[in-house]
């Protein structure tokens, strides 16, 4: 059976990981490729890195921590932040992502997701998707959940996957931060096809039962900060998913 | 020796880089010679079968992969890679494969259950059916990483392991020196490193 997977987040600016990370193990909390291993160790299915660099010189920093990370861990990496173009596919690819999201990028320019589909294979790209709840409805933030664009998020997503997105992030901004547990309601309102990825509200390890449980369209969870401070340990989580019979890859 | 061939077709980033990490000798190459010294070939392979097995005819490639297959050395396909070494591929229309395996690369849809997505996207359990060298150090319910929408069928003579979505599925193939897996090693982290570092030693 396919097991759900479980993904941590790690945010780089200038090369190194942003947010307070704490680990009392690791002597430099900051550098992407000790905790990148740290997670693949712990269990991580899957890697994401967020590029939230501003400058050019930045741009190549993050593209050498990709590298140095693809070098020594082998898991899936998806890649995110910034990707306007194939080019930026391009660039990201060769440097050892498996996957790109794109999320500003695509509801820029909707046909950025067929172009990197037909050159890449849909398995590539990942539609990344801000979501939040106004007026009874959901709708699709950009430019980091900062801007209204109007768009019902249904649609958008159910639009990206027909361009050719091989999976969905659906990260809610009414939840994200919350620590309440993930949006479960949101979620079972997106009924798609390819494999989802539950984003934003993650506070315990019961929050990843739940999800699980009540949205059975949900692939994947992801978590920044709650990994990241230790206060949930990926091997842990996974025993404890294991013991409520979600289905996951447990570590030996 | 380890040559990878490249034949324009997916990222061989990671595959090069777990070879290194195994400190085994890897070439990327699209050279022949280079193929014919190597002492074992990885054929990769990532999108549409009927694209890359015309890719891999263009460039004449294919040819060479059958020669070192019939010279007996070791020869690897990986994903789409192992679905080329079957006999025929039903993906937009039907495509003749290198014929090095016996059986069909089918689709998913419509053989597995309604609900179940395709493709199978993520980890899942390896059930080995036949004891394989290449599968030495792998425990029954270890898990590796799969992206495919199709699967190899008709092909119980080289069965060697199998992934259960909605179906069984061939995860592993085998047959003398030539073998394959539809997952992806190179991606699997310890369980797939452990089959490539098999792989090396053969």
């Amino acid at each position: 059976m396919i097991t759900k997977r479980i993904i941590p987040c790690l945010d780089i600016r200038d090369g190194r990981v942003v947010k307070g990370v704490n680990f009392s193990t690791l002597q430099d909390v900051s550098d992407p490729v000790s905790l990148a291993r740290r997670y693949s160790d712990e269990g991580a299915d899957e890697l994401v890195f967020y590029d939230i660099t501003a400058s050019y010189e930045g741009r190549s920093l993050f593209t050498d921590v990709l590298r140095a990370v693809a070098s020594e861990i082998f898991i899936p990496l998806t890649v995110g932040g910034g990707i306007s173009s194939v080019d930026d596919f391009d660039r990201v690819l060769k440097c050892g992502a498996d996957k790109v999201s794109v999320n500003s990028g695509a509801i820029r320019d909707p046909a950025l997701i067929s172009a990197a589909a037909k050159k890449y294979g849909s398995q590539c790209v990942v539609l990344s998707a801000d979501v939040k709840r106004v007026d009874g409805g959901y709708r699709v933030f950009s430019h980091g959940g900062r801007v209204d664009t109007g768009m019902d998020a249904v649609e958008w997503i159910r639009r990206g996957v027909s361009l050719g997105a091989g999976e969905v992030v659906l990260n809610s901004i009414d939840t994200d931060g919350v620590k309440k547990g993930f949006d479960i309601e949101m979620l079972n309102a997106l009924q798609v096809d390819v494999p989802v990825i539950a984003s934003g509200g993650a506070g315990c390890e019961e929050d990843f039962i739940r999800l699980f449980r009540e949205a059975p369209g949900a692939d994947a969870g992801l978590a920044a900060s709650i990994f990241h401070y230790g206060e949930v340990s990926i091997r842990e989580l996974k025993e404890k998913l294991h013991a409520a019979g979600v289905p996951v890859r447990r570590i030996a | 020796m380890t040559a990878i061939v490249d034949y324009g077709v997916g990222n061989l980033f990671s595959l090069r880089s777990s070879l290194l990490a195994l400190h085994e000798e890897t070439a990327v190459t699209s050279d022949p010679a280079e193929i014919h010294a190597a002492d074992r070939v990885i054929l990769p392979g990532v999108g549409a079968f009927g694209d890359a097995a015309e890719k891999l005819r263009g460039s004449g490639l294919d040819r060479t992969v059958i020669e070192e297959a019939a010279s007996g050395k070791p020869l690897l396909g990986i994903c789409l890679g192992m679905q080329l070494l079957f006999e025929r591929g039903f993906e937009f229309g039907t495509h003749a494969g290198l014929g090095l395996l016996k059986g069909d690369i089918v689709p998913m849809q419509g053989t597995i259950p309604p609900g179940l997505k395709i493709p199978q996207m993520g980890w899942n359990a390896l059930t080995v059916k036949r004891p394989h060298p290449l599968l030495r150090s792998v425990r029954e319910g270890d898990c590796v990483y799969f992206v495919h929408s199709f699967y190899a069928d008709g092909c119980e003579d080289s069965l060697i392991a199998v992934t259960e979505y909605g179906r069984e599925m061939t995860a592993v193939a085998a047959k003398d020196n030539v073998m394959g897996c539809q997952f992806h090693p190179e991606k699997s982290g310890k369980v797939g490193l452990g089959i490539l570092k098999a792989f090396c030693e053969l």
